[in-house]
């Protein structure tokens, strides 16, 4: 590895806790962002109901790892949070209006007069789809740098496809986990279907990286790195294959399992994100800045880093209290 | 038309649909806990109903507050990029505790004080309803923090063109930064306030006599009249130390052109830039020097005293008057609302009709305070440091214009689906619609009755 400039840990510490807060981010809003995408696959409204309980305690605090991992990319990296936000503009508008719609569609969706309810769930839907599809179009745009042009486009709209896949696979797993009986089985069905489609999708990134950029490539095939590298293609096809197989099954008779699926889907999105993460550091904008050119003054690092430190524990342990008072299968949320 | 003019268009329309909800959130999440602690005490039905009906509007006002708030987060990289650039070292801190002590305690305790009724004990219920209020209070804290930073920088040094910070004790407690605090938070008492009161005078008028209504559209009532004037006094503290630190503010704010001993109070005029005077005055001589310096013959200072350096002036000083008109509304039908309602009365048909009026008087006050305060900055961003025009990023009019058009009609879509909302749940009688629940209900632990 090339060697660090001084001082470099605390820009470090900082990629890596903005790095793990998206990476949390895109589990916890992807399998309620999965959710949404599903919502109007039944046609039953009980059951719709039900699916939105299942993510109702959650999905704010989900929501919140983007707002921090935005907030430390603005706080930590601040020149490279205006050139990425800029190049992306268009995408992060479309994010933000589908993120608006699927939150409130939420709330409406039971509060509105009841006539309203479907046009709630299609906004709901659409809104999920949207902001799918525009996360993974600010990936693709970013994997290859942000270029320009028509091909450039239409990898990112690919990916953008895909990211909707994943999520819709994690958040088809996650109602595995969540919810019992007729729902289950049909919430099986959907995630061998995204299953396929993600697969496909992860391959399809993985052989585009190296060859949108020779440095990337290199890193990767290099000769020794290739043998230390190896485990995370080959961990992520078997995670691939234990779901393949794990999801012909339900539903079971005992619940004691139900969670595999999810869990498994988690370790597939951190092993991607890994890579993806070895594949750019240590730039921040891909081949422009680095997380060192790019960091804030140190002072002003440090402070917030004491009280991360001092808080995220604490966050830990509360989303843990909240994640037992609602664990379990979903059940119907009522406010008193 | 000008990629600067379209992205200040599109910041202030995004901020001022964001403001709205959580003016209400964050004093109507210590309002719940009051009704919550109201019950326990007294075991009445009416602050149950109370409770019951306005947790729904808390929910429904938090979530747009969540999401509106999402894109303020992002507004910062895509429109004023030269923001971070040149100040990021003190912004980003503060933006930062911002997410880590208010946005999670909120967003995740939310789910309990929400749906955690039945299902935890009743003290950790109201332990949650108590750390989602904290958290709101916090994060307007936070923020106001830093907004008032802006206004009046303290506890900086520049090097080569790049604050640095050099004492967060003087960044966070700005000079501006405690009046800024004190007033937002009274304005989110008083909106709270009539927002309850005109929807629960809204369903007396309709024959509901629930009497969780009465208790709420009560509590309403005293509320407002009990902060209208400490609003009022708040407000004048805050002038004067906005003449301390921002005097051409003032100025616009009083439609002063000419520096003046004994200047008088313009209830009303036309102020026009271009010949640099006000037409149509209607004034009170000497009022403005009393109100500005507690002195009959103080001197105020005139816009003409810094030309190139002071704000547009007309809506400044029509924003201000709205502000401040409604400040005098609210004080009239508050002490008459207080006043009709002693020792157990019931509200009159007029005095309803009054509250219902008034039912969004507190948005209007708030977005015209902010307007003042906001526009009244120009054409600096942060005061001293860095202009408006100097933050702008390199992004093309064309998408500002897709992207502004397209959040317009969100909005516009949102604002009536939420209003309209409001007054749906509010037809139901008795509020107390059973529409979250669907299939069946298994209670783990009911609550103590
Ligand atoms: C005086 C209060 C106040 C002001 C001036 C602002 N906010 Fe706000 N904001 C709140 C008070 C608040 C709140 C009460 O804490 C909210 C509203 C509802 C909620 O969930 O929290 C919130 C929500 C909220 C959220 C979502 C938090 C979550 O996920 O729970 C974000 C990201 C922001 N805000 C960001 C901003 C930014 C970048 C602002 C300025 C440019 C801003 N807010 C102005
Ligand atoms: C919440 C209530 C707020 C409202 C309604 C509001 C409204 C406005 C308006 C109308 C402008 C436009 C002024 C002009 O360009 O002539 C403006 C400017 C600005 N405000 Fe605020 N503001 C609020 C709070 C804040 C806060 C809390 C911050 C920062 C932390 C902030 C940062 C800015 C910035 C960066 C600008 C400059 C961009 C511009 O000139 O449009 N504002 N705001
Ligand atoms: C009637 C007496 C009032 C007076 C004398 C008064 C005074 C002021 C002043 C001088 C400012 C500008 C501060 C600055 O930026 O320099 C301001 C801003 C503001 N006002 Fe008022 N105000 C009054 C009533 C109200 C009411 C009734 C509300 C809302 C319910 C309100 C809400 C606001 C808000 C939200 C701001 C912007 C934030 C801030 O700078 O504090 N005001 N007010």
């Amino acid at each position: 590895m090339e060697t660090l400039p001084p001082g470099a840990w605390l820009p470090i510490a900082f990629a890596v806790l903005m790095a793990l807060s998206m990476l949390l981010y895109a589990m916890l809003d992807g399998f309620d962002l999965g959710v949404g995408v599903l919502l109007r696959r039944t046609p039953e409204e009980a059951e719709r109901d039900r699916m939105i309980h299942s993510i109702g305690p959650f999905w704010d605090a989900n929501e919140t790892w983007l707002v921090l991992g935005v907030g430390l990319l603005l706080v930590a990296f601040p020149m490279a949070h205006g050139m990425i936000l800029t190049a992306l503009y268009l995408p992060v508008a479309l994010m933000l209006a589908a993120l608006i719609l699927r939150g409130v569609a939420f709330e409406f969706r039971a509060k509105a007069p009841e006539a309203q309810k479907p046009r709630w769930d299609m906004a709901f839907q659409a809104g999920s789809v949207l902001a799918a599809f525009s996360q993974g179009w600010m990936l693709g745009s970013y994997i290859l740098g942000f270029a320009e042009g028509w091909a450039a486009l239409l990898f990112s709209f690919l990916v953008g496809a895909i990211v909707v896949a994943g999520y819709t696979l994690i958040g088809a797993c996650w109602l595995v986990w969540r919810t019992e009986g007729a729902l289950q089985a049909r919430a099986a069905a959907w995630a061998r279907g995204a299953l396929y489609a993600t697969w496909a999708g992860v391959l399809v990134i993985s052989a585009a990286t190296p060859l949108a950029s020779p440095r990337i490539f290199e890193r990767w095939f290099d000769f020794p790195q290739v043998l230390g590298l190896a485990p995370i293609p080959l961990a992520t096809g078997a995670l691939f294959l234990l779901l393949h197989i794990f999801l012909r099954r339900f539903p079971r008779a005992d619940h004691a399992l139900d969670w595999v699926p999810f869990a498994a889907c988690c370790a597939i999105f951190a092993l991607c994100f890994q890579g993806l993460a070895y594949s750019f550091w240590p730039y921040v904008v891909p081949e422009r800045l680095t997380i060192f050119e790019a960091a804030a003054a140190p002072e002003s690092l440090l402070i917030i880093l004491v009280g991360a430190g001092l808080v995220l524990p604490v966050i830990g342990l509360y989303t843990v209290v909240i994640w037992r008072v609602f664990g379990g299968k979903a059940r119907p949320l009522s406010y008193y | 038309m000008d990629p600067l003019l379209l992205a200040r268009i599109q910041f202030a329309a995004n901020i001022s649909f964001h403001i709205l909800f959580p003016t209400i959130t964050i004093a109507l999440g210590w309002l719940l806990l009051f009704f919550k602690l109201r019950f326990n005490a007294t075991r009445d039905e009416a602050w149950m109903e109370a409770y019951r009906f306005w947790v729904k509007v808390f929910a429904l006002s938090f979530a747009l507050g969540v999401v509106s708030g999402l894109t303020m987060s992002f507004q910062f990289g895509t429109n004023w990029p030269g923001f971070m650039e040149r100040v990021g070292n003190i912004a980003g801190p503060l933006l930062a505790y911002e997410v880590v002590t208010a946005f999670f305690l909120e967003a995740s305790f939310l789910a309990i004080m929400l749906f955690g009724y039945r299902r935890v004990p009743d003290w950790l219920h109201t332990l949650a309803t108590v750390l989602v209020a904290v958290g709101t209070s916090l994060s307007a804290f936070w923020i106001l923090v830093l907004n008032s930073w802006m206004h009046t920088p303290a506890g900086f040094e520049m090097r080569e063109g790049v604050a640095h910070a050099t004492d967060w004790f003087a960044i966070v407690f700005n000079p501006s930064m405690p009046y800024r605090l004190a007033h937002m938070l009274l304005a989110s008492g008083l909106t709270a306030a009539f927002l309850i009161a005109g929807l629960s005078a809204w369903r007396w008028l309709r024959g509901d006599r629930t009497p969780g209504v009465l208790a709420a559209l009560r509590t309403g009532v005293v509320l407002g009249a009990v902060l209208i004037p400490v609003q009022i006094f708040a407000g004048d503290l805050h002038g004067l130390n906005t003449l301390k630190h921002q005097p051409q503010k003032v100025a616009a704010m009083e439609g002063v052109w000419e520096t003046e001993r004994g200047a008088a109070l313009r209830l009303f005029a036309i102020p026009d830039e271009a010949s640099r005077s006000n037409r149509f005055e209607i004034a009170i001589p000497n009022m403005a020097s009393l109100i500005l310096t507690h002195e009959w013959e103080g001197e105020v200072r005139g816009l003409n005293e810094f030309i190139g350096e002071h704000p547009p002036v007309a809506p400044v000083f029509y924003a201000f008057r709205i502000m401040v008109g409604m400040g005098v509304l609210m004080l009239l039908v508050g002490w008459w609302g207080a006043f009709a309602l002693r020792r157990g009365r019931e509200p009159g048909r007029w005095l309803a009709r009054a509250l219902v009026a008034m039912t969004f008087s507190g948005w209007v006050a708030t977005l015209a305070g902010w307007y003042v305060t906001e526009i009244g900055r120009q054409p600096w961003l942060v005061t001293g440091i860095l202009r408006t025009g100097e933050a702008a990023g390199p992004v093309p009019a064309a998408s500002i214009g897709v992207s502004l058009a397209l959040y317009l009609a969100i909005y516009a879509v949102l604002l009536a689906a939420y209003i309209g909302t409001l007054y749906h749940l509010a037809g139901k009688r008795g509020g107390a619609g059973q529409e979250v629940r669907t299939g069946p209900f298994r209670p783990q632990a009911q609550p103590a009755e």
